[in-house]
C-alpha cells in the first residue's frame, strides 16, 4: 500500500482503502488484549495532538493508540478559538512545522482545517474533526464495530437519527457506508435534515416509529442541546418523545440488530440509560474499536514497520 | 483646407491648440449605435471628433488598435474601494489604479465604508481623493440608511447634491419592509436607483457557501437561494407599489432571474447586475476550501449558474458589475469559517466574460459589451456609454485573444484576493481613454 500522507475525510477514499485500515486494525485489537499491549512501530517519532475544540475522549483515545505504538505524544489543546487569541491557525501550523513533528492530529470548528494544514505542512494530518464536515477515525471505529456484528456491508440497513445537519460523524459514516454498499437512512426532523442528502443516496424519514424496525443498526448523534435556541427543535422533552431511543422503540427494532452511538451521550435525552447499557448497545465497543483503529491510521499514515 | 466652409475652418484652428488622439484600425464596437466596423476613431480635446474609415492626422497621438476591439469605456455599478476605513486594503487610488488596468472608466463605490457614506463630507472626500488620484470617474453610492443601520433613511437630498448617484445599504439588505418603502418613496423626489443587496439574513444567517448538496457534503453551513428570492420579490412588490427605481444587486439565483423576468414583462422600474463569479463558477469550487471563493452571495449551482446566462441572455439582467472586494492577505489565508467575504473583479472582470460569455456561450458582442457600457450609463443617467461623434471621449480598448497569467505582483489593486491568480487568462484591456486623456496604455 501506498498510503497518502493525510487522513481528512472518509469520502475520497476507496472501499480497499477503508478495508485495509480494518485489517490492520484487527491485528491491534490483538495487541490490545495482550497483558503489555506495545509494540514498537512508531519508536522515535513525535506525534502531536492539537485541538481547538474540548473532546477529551477523542484526544485521549489518539494519545493511547499513538502510545501503544511507542510513539511520543504531545497534547495542546485550547478551547477558545486560537484566533480570538490572535494566533491563526497559519501561524500554529508555521510554529509546528518548525518543531518538526512528524505527524498531526487536529480537530478544529472549522470545516477544511485539517485540510488547511495538511498543505501547509510536510508532517502528516490526521483530521479529528473539522467543524461539521467529517471525523474519519469515527466513522472507521464505526464501521469495524458493524462489521464485528455482520457479515458484510452489502445489504446492511443503517438508520442515524439526530442533527445530521450539524454532524461530522454522519457525514463520515454515510460516505463511508455508500462505498460500501451498505444501505443507509436518516431520520431526523425535517430542520435537522440538509438540503441535497438524498442525492447521496441515502433515505430521508421524519418518522421514528414507522421504520425502526426495519434497520439492522440504528445509530443515535448526540443532539446539541444549544440548537434548541436555533430553532431547529423546539424542546429536548419534544426531541426525546419524537426521537429518543426509548425501552418501547428498542422493542420494535430487529432481532439481531444493533445500537450505536458516537459519544459522549445525552442519557436521557437521544438514547435512555438503560438502551445504552442494553444488550444491543456496542457503544463500549466502538470505544475499545476506537484505539485500535486509531492506531492502524497513524501507523500507516506514519509509515510504521510490521514488527 | 478649402473644401471646409468658414465656421469648419474656424472650429479647425480652434482645435489646434488641443491635442488629438488617434484610434487606428481597431473594431469599433458600441452597443448603442450598433457599429460594429473596422474603423478609426480621432479624440479631440476631451470629445469624439471623428469616427471614419480613415482618418489622417500627424499631429496626434497614435494608438495602433489593429486586431483590437475599441469600445466605450466599463462602468462598474459596484465596487468596494474600502476607502475610508480600510486603506490596508484599497485606497481610491489603487482601487482606481486597479479598475483602469481592468478597463473601467467609471466605477461606483459602495457605502459601506468606515464611516459610512452616509453624509456630505464622506462624499466630499470620495470626489476629492478621486480627483488627486486622477485616474477613473468614481461615483459614490450613498447609504441609504444612517450608519448603514437600517433605521433612518439618511438625507438623500444633501447627498444627491453633494453628487452620489444612487443609494444603497450594501453588505446588508434593508431588513425593516417599511423603512425600504420609505427609501424607495423617497427617492422618487431625486429619480435616483435604490440599490439593494438582496439577502435576507435571517434565512442566511451565517451561511458561507450555497445551501445544497456540496455544502451538506462539506459540513460548510449554506446560505440558501431563498434568501435571496425572499428579497428580490419583497423588493419587486415595493418597487412596484412605489413606482421608484429599484436596482438588484449581485443577483445569483435561478429564482431571482425568473422572479426579475416576470416583473419587467408587468412594467415594474427595475434593472439588476450580476457579477462574473456567478456565472463562471459553481459551488463545485468549494471543495478546494479556498477562501477566495467566499464572496456574499454565495458562488451558487450549476443550475442557477445556467439561469445566470439565460438571464443575461434574454436581456433580464441589465449589467454585470464586479462586486470588486478587496481584503487582506491576513485575513483571507484565515481557515474558511473565519476569512470575510469577498474577491477582487476589476482586473479579471472582462476576461471571464470574454472566455465564458463570449467563447463559450457565443454571446455576440454587442449583447456583451452593452451589460458594461450603456446600460449601467442609462441607470446612472450618464452620457458615456457611447462612441458617437460629439461624445465624452471615454474608451476601452482591448485584445479578446490575449492569452496572459495574472500573477500577484503585477495586480494593482492592494489585495490580492482572487480565484484567478496563477490561472491561465484570456483577453485583456490595453488601454483607456477618459475624458480624452490616455489612463492607461500597456503594449503586452
Amino acid at each position: 500500500m501506498n498510503p497518502k500522507k493525510d487522513l481528512l475525510g472518509i469520502e475520497k477514499l476507496t472501499g480497499k482503502e477503508i478495508n485495509q485500515y480494518f485489517n490492520l486494525a484487527n491485528k491491534f485489537v490483538k495487541v490490545l488484549e495482550r497483558p503489555i499491549p506495545i509494540v514498537p512501530s512508531l519508536r522515535g517519532k513525535t506525534i502531536l495532538t492539537l485541538f481547538f475544540e474540548p473532546s477529551t475522549r477523542t484526544q485521549i483515545s489518539f494519545s493511547v493508540a499513538a502510545k501503544r505504538l511507542s510513539a511520543d505524544v504531545i497534547n495542546f489543546s485550547q478551547s477558545t478559538s486560537s484566533v480570538s487569541k490572535g494566533e491563526t491557525l497559519l501561524d500554529t501550523a508555521k510554529n509546528i512545522e518548525a518543531m518538526k513533528v512528524d505527524g498531526v492530529i487536529v480537530r478544529h470548528s472549522a470545516p477544511g482545517a485539517a485540510k488547511y494544514l495538511a498543505e501547509q505542512l510536510d508532517a502528516f494530518i490526521i483530521n479529528a474533526g473539522d467543524g461539521s464536515h467529517e471525523h474519519p477515525t469515527q466513522a472507521l471505529l464505526d464501521l469495524m464495530t458493524m462489521r464485528q456484528n455482520f457479515d458484510n456491508f452489502k445489504d446492511l440497513k443503517v438508520l442515524i437519527i439526530g442533527d445530521i445537519a450539524h454532524s461530522r460523524v454522519a457525514r463520515s459514516n454515510i460516505f463511508g457506508l455508500k462505498t460500501l454498499d451498505a444501505q443507509v437512512a436518516i431520520c431526523a426532523p425535517p430542520t435537522m435534515i440538509p438540503l441535497g442528502i438524498n442525492k447521496l443516496g441515502v433515505d430521508v424519514f421524519y418518522n421514528l416509529d414507522d421504520i425502526i424496525g426495519d434497520f439492522d443498526v440504528v445509530m443515535a448523534l448526540r443532539i446539541q442541546i444549544e440548537r434548541q435556541g436555533a430553532g431547529l427543535f423546539p424542546s429536548v422533552r419534544e426531541y426525546r418523545t419524537l426521537y429518543g431511543l426509548t425501552k418501547e422503540r428498542v422493542h420494535m427494532m430487529k432481532p439481531k440488530s444493533i445500537i450505536m452511538h458516537p459519544g459522549p451521550a445525552n442519557r436521557g435525552v437521544e438514547i435512555d440509560p438503560e438502551v445504552a447499557d442494553s444488550d444491543k448497545s456496542v457503544i463500549l465497543d466502538q470505544v475499545k474499536n476506537g484505539v485500535a483503529i486509531r492506531m492502524a491510521v497513524l501507523f500507516i499514515h506514519a509509515g510504521g514497520r510490521i514488527e | 483646407m478649402a473644401s471646409q466652409s468658414g465656421w469648419q475652418y474656424y472650429l479647425s484652428m480652434l482645435e489646434e491648440g488641443l491635442s488629438n488622439i488617434l484610434i487606428k484600425g481597431g473594431r469599433v464596437i458600441d452597443p448603442k449605435t450598433k457599429v460594429n466596423d473596422i474603423l478609426d476613431i480621432l479624440i479631440t480635446g476631451n470629445k469624439i471628433s471623428k469616427i471614419s474609415k480613415k482618418i489622417k492626422k500627424n499631429d496626434a497621438q497614435l494608438i495602433n488598435a489593429k486586431g483590437k476591439i475599441v469600445c466605450p469605456g466599463f462602468i462598474d455599478l459596484h465596487c468596494h474601494l474600502r476607502d475610508p476605513g480600510r486603506p490596508d486594503e484599497e485606497t481610491i487610488e489603487s482601487g482606481g489604479e486597479s479598475a483602469i488596468a481592468g478597463g473601467f472608466t467609471t466605477i461606483c463605490c459602495m457605502p459601506n465604508t468606515e464611516p459610512a457614506i452616509d453624509n456630505e463630507g464622506i462624499v466630499k472626500y470620495i470626489y476629492k481623493e478621486a480627483a488627486n488620484a486622477n485616474l477613473c470617474r468614481i461615483f459614490p453610492i450613498g447609504a441609504i440608511t444612517k450608519k448603514r443601520q437600517g433605521k433612518e433613511i439618511t438625507e438623500f437630498g444633501e447627498l444627491v447634491n453633494a453628487g452620489v448617484k444612487g443609494f444603497s445599504d450594501d453588505g446588508d439588505v434593508v431588513a425593516d419592509s417599511n423603512v425600504f418603502r420609505h427609501a424607495l418613496e423617497y427617492s422618487k423626489r431625486f429619480d435616483v436607483p435604490i440599490f439593494e443587496h438582496p439577502i435576507d439574513k435571517y434565512l442566511a444567517q451565517d451561511g458561507m457557501m450555497n445551501e445544497g448538496l456540496v455544502s451538506t457534503r462539506l459540513g460548510i453551513k449554506g446560505s440558501p437561494a431563498i434568501a435571496e428570492e425572499v428579497i428580490v420579490a419583497r423588493d419587486l412588490l415595493l418597487a412596484k407599489f412605489s413606482g421608484a427605481r429599484l436596482h438588484l444587486c449581485h443577483i445569483s439565483t435561478k429564482g431571482a432571474v425568473e422572479l426579475i423576468r416576470e416583473a419587467k414583462k408587468k412594467g415594474v422600474k427595475v434593472t439588476c447586475e450580476t457579477c462574473p463569479h456567478y456565472f463562471f463558477f459553481n459551488d463545485a469550487v468549494l471543495e478546494s476550501f479556498d477562501t477566495n471563493y467566499k464572496v456574499n452571495p454565495p458562488i451558487r449551482s450549476e443550475q442557477d449558474r445556467q439561469a445566470i446566462i439565460e438571464g443575461l441572455r434574454d436581456n433580464t439582467i441589465d449589467c454585470i458589475a464586479t462586486d470588486h472586494a478587496p481584503h487582506c492577505q491576513a485575513e483571507k489565508e484565515l481557515e474558511f469559517t473565519n476569512a470575510p467575504f469577498g474577491l477582487i473583479g476589476f482586473e479579471t472582470a472582462l476576461s471571464s466574460i470574454i472566455k465564458e460569455l463570449v467563447n463559450k456561450e457565443k454571446f455576440d458582442w454587442i449583447k456583451v459589451l452593452e451589460k458594461l457600457t450603456v446600460n449601467p450609463a442609462k441607470i446612472l443617467k450618464e452620457k458615456s456609454g457611447v462612441i458617437k461623434q460629439g461624445a465624452v471621449a471615454d474608451l476601452t480598448i482591448f485584445d479578446p485573444k490575449k492569452k496572459w497569467k495574472l500573477t500577484s505582483n503585477a495586480i494593482k489593486s492592494k489585495s490580492k484576493n482572487t480565484p484567478f491568480l496563477n490561472k491561465e487568462l484570456i483577453g485583456k484591456n490595453i488601454g483607456v481613454v477618459i475624458n480624452g486623456e490616455i489612463k492607461y496604455y500597456t503594449k503586452d
